[in-house]
């Protein structure tokens, strides 16, 4: 039994110790906002926050964890109104949105550490998650709104 | 409804989930449907409680394109319904209902969600509000000619009495349905077109909550992960489970048609047990096939002469009386969808029916093949469409389908068959590699005289038996036989050859590759001619109006022939495709590595009346990174019957980091709706390549753009 703290909550799994933490918060813990998309930490569509950083929780053993907080897309704000969710709802991010939670929990480790990131700052943070619909432009636009918005500025 | 029905139902995690305005849920077949006391539902398409809430049954699934919004927003225009009390339901298999009016199938693909279904879907909105129209005249005692509506509501304009939608239910569903009600004029529209409305499945896809395939999950459920033979059509000839069945939480290893799956009680026990299996293979006849032969055969076919898919004068006499002739040969790779969610499907085969959930483009053929598998007949096959984690034409194959109902049947419990990404990449249904053959003659004005393409390789739909041998597959000459410029004598021939890859839809199909053939070789005209390559293909287009419509707007809007920096130029391209005219101009440069780096991308699009604008522009931004994805990373290549890519570190995605600016412009032609989903992919290779000639003087006649083939010599 390994004790994680998901979204707040302690919580005990029985896994193998070697299982991707992904696979723990989708089958066990019917977290499923997490997505597989590679397996391989290529895509990103699988990033959560362990103790506030991103991680690629598809090659994340669950016992590397054990202790440790996770924070899901679930888990990002008490009602969905991150100024990251709400600037993906304002310019209209999302297509088939697959990898959008991944591309929400590596946008919030951003704006964590850069409150106004550049242009170059997201390259850097986002280069990482795939969209296969191609939402990159207005991903760009919606993580300088929700900066902006973080500010208080244009609310 | 049993109990075991609804706890299928509420089981799908987040399936019945409200948002704003919004509540996302799986019509049920044949149960709890249509005209209940209290419930009006003049047809499939739509139906409205006491309580005023318009529940609109989407038949068109969700990939991404906006169905889920477009659609309703097209019924609730007709109706005059308050936008606030839409509610939008999937659609279950059920082709005598919701089959496209166009194909006469269930099935989705060729950008065909709005062009086709927009007449009938209007209607079903008019039906309806002409009917609560009457009721509320009846129940006034007033002339029908006196009541107008507004959003929700039928107003007696001579008195102001007004009666919410929900309170003529009753009334209303004792009426009559009109088969022809009158359609608004589109200066009425109150949604269709209008810029603002946002997409009604954005909130769940932000949270979490969003059910995709991957997501679903019912009780009882095992997760089964298939071994396939790495060849081409290889199947197991004997396997060896004893390792993987002593693996704890492995149930079941059962061989299925495409290989042997492992049953467990989770993905990763699955993924541990296929580690563990052996399995001996007859490889099959495609076991020594490599791309350096399909190459290699390609050329010399391109030297034999193919089927005709058009001719227009004498081309061969034209090329002779030439006076300056341009030959070249391109040539475009075999490409994977790479959708980010990978293909899977559950079933729950039983003696007395059958249930699946899956991401679909294909309801219709899910259900069909299932029946088929299962001997059940069709109405006993449940088919409940998911959200689709991307589609672009992979997802119109029921192979996970067939994955999944014949693993739950041979394990006899509800089954998920999971793809990894490796088996999407390498048993996918790949755009088909082709080599082409081009000349051209110029005349003494530098005006093409002739124009002669010979096209090799396969067919779509041929490899299918969708057409027979001997004919032209259309697949195979999109967006080449239907070259739009003004050229007198003009062949377009077809060399039929396939390998036996596998092939299928890749988002815009034949226009894909053939397009960046032909844009390109027309840019090798004009600079032959030595003319500007906008202003060349501008004057060729005398007779296609729409296509030159969209060719200035994106020139025009681009700059085109305004200074740029040093060290960028600009390229620009053309097409129809899937009932849409669309345009772009690329500028590009290199990096310090000698990489192409595509700066930004000016498009215009003519797709008639646009029902969502922001999704217009969306879907353009979309297939512009498809297109760049193509252009410069996709390779799918072959060796010993073996994909040699197997996930995104070989077969790379475009990346944030290399998104040029894309531009969307709408030409408003006032004409009928055209597709959306793929025609913003055609144009973007060749405008970039043109662009690469532009500023290296090299032409790109083989995709994916090496950087070796832009170094100055």
């Amino acid at each position: 039994m390994i004790p994680i703290v998901v979204n707040g909550s302690r919580r005990t799994v029985d896994a193998q110790p070697d299982t991707p933490l992904l696979w723990v918060l989708r089958e066990q813990l019917e977290l499923t906002g997490a997505k597989y998309g590679c397996g391989v930490a290529q895509c990103g569509a699988c990033t959560v926050h362990i103790d506030g950083r991103p991680v690629r929780s598809c090659v994340t053993p669950v016992s590397a964890v054990a202790g440790r907080s996770v924070t899901t897309i679930e888990g990002l704000h008490p009602t969905a109104e991150h100024a990251l969710q709400r600037a993906w709802v304002e310019l209209q991010v999302p297509q088939c949105g697959y990898c959008q939670a991944g591309q929400i929990m590596s946008a919030a480790a951003l704006l964590a550490d850069r409150p106004a990131p550049t242009d170059a700052d997201i390259d850097d943070a986002m280069a990482g998650n795939i969209c296969r619909c191609g939402t990159y432009q207005r991903i760009r636009a919606a993580i300088h709104r929700a900066a902006a918005l973080q500010r208080g500025v244009g609310r | 409804m049993s109990a075991a029905r609804l706890g299928r139902r509420a089981l799908i995690k987040g399936g019945l989930a409200a948002g704003a305005g919004l509540a996302i849920g799986f019509a049920l077949p044949r149960r709890g449907r249509g005209q209940g006391a209290g419930v009006f539902a003049p047809n499939q398409w739509l139906r409205i409680d006491r309580d005023g809430v318009v529940t609109i049954t989407n038949s068109v699934p969700e990939m991404g394109q906006g169905t889920m919004t477009a659609m309703p927003m097209i019924v609730a225009d007709e109706l005059d319904a308050d936008w606030d009390s839409v509610r939008v339901e999937q659609a279950p298999a059920n082709p005598a209902l919701y089959r496209n009016p166009v194909t006469g199938s269930q099935s989705y693909g060729g950008s065909r969600g709005i062009r086709d279904h927009m007449q009938m879907w209007r209607k079903a909105g008019a039906a309806a509000r002409q009917m609560l129209k009457q009721a509320a005249a009846q129940q006034w005692g007033v002339p029908e000619s006196e009541v107008d509506t507004e959003p929700g509501t039928v107003i007696h304009r001579p008195t102001g009495r007004r009666l919410r939608y929900g309170q003529l239910v009753d009334r209303a569903r004792q009426l009559p349905v009109p088969q022809d009600p009158p359609l608004k004029r589109p200066d009425q529209f109150r949604y269709i077109g209008r810029e603002g409305v946002a997409r009604l499945d954005v909130p769940m896809k932000i949270d979490g909550r969003a059910v995709y395939g991957i997501d679903v999950k019912v009780p009882g459920m095992l997760i089964a992960s298939i071994e396939r033979c790495p060849v081409f059509g290889g199947k197991a000839r004997a396997f060896d489970a004893t390792a993987a069945k002593a693996i704890p939480g492995v149930r079941h290893v059962v061989q299925v048609s495409s290989g042997v799956a492992v049953v467990a009680d989770s993905f990763w026990t699955a993924l541990k047990g296929r580690r563990a299996l052996g399995v001996t293979w007859d490889e099959g006849p495609l076991a020594q096939l490599s791309s350096a032969q399909i190459s290699r055969e390609y050329a010399a076919l391109a030297r034999q002469p193919g089927v005709a898919a058009r001719r227009v004068g004498d081309p061969e006499q034209a090329l002779r009386a030439g006076r300056r002739v341009l030959e070249a040969a391109y040539e475009v790779p075999f490409l994977e969808h790479a959708c980010m969610e990978p293909m899977n499907c559950t079933a729950h085969v039983r003696t007395d029916g059958c249930d699946i959930w899956v991401p679909t483009q294909n309801p219709g053929g899910t259900q069909a093949v299932a029946a088929r598998l299962t001997g059940l007949p069709p109405e006993k096959v449940e088919v409940r469409t998911t959200l689709l984690g991307g589609g672009f034409g992979r997802r119109g194959e029921v192979d996970f389908v067939v994955d999944a109902v014949e693993t739950s049947r041979a394990v006899g419990a509800p089954v998920k068959v999971m793809w990894t990404r490796e088996d999407d990449i390498r048993h996918g249904f790949y755009r088909p590699a082709t080599y082409n053959v081009l000349r051209a003659a110029l005349d003494a004005a530098g005006a093409p005289a002739a124009w002669w393409h010979r096209i090799v390789g396969p067919g779509i739909l041929m490899q299918k038996g969708r057409v027979p041998r001997g004919t032209v597959d259309p697949t195979a000459i999109a967006g080449a036989a239907d070259l739009p410029y003004d050229v007198p004598n003009l062949l377009v021939e077809w060399q039929e050859r396939d390998f036996g890859v596998p092939v299928g839809f890749w988002r815009s199909v034949g226009s894909s590759q053939n397009v960046f053939v032909t844009e390109s070789f027309v840019d090798e005209l004009a600079h032959a001619a030595g003319k500007d390559p906008y202003e060349f293909r501008r004057g060729l287009l005398g007779r296609a109006r729409r296509h030159r419509g969209v060719l200035e707007l994106a020139a025009t809007r681009a700059g085109w022939g305004s200074p740029l920096p040093a060290g960028r130029a600009r390229g620009i391209a053309v097409a129809f495709s899937y009932g849409s005219y669309a345009a772009h101009v690329a500028e590009v440069s290199l990096d310090a590595g000698g990489r192409p780096r595509v700066h930004r991308l000016v498009c215009a699009i003519d797709c008639g009346i646009a029902v969502n604008p922001d999704q217009v522009r969306a879907q353009m931004e979309g297939g512009a990174v498809y297109a760049l994805t193509a252009a410069l990373h996709g390779r799918i290549t072959i060796d010993r019957g073996r994909v040699e890519q197997s996930n995104f570190h070989d077969y790379p995605m475009l990346r944030i980091s290399e998104m040029p600016v894309v531009e969307v412009h709408i030409l408003d032609s006032g004409e009928a709706p055209g597709g959306l989903g793929e025609p913003g992919v055609p144009t973007v290779a060749p405008a970039v390549c043109n662009a690469l000639f532009a500023l290296t003087g090299k032409r790109i006649r083989s995709l994916p753009i090496r950087p070796e083939d832009l170094k100055q010599t």
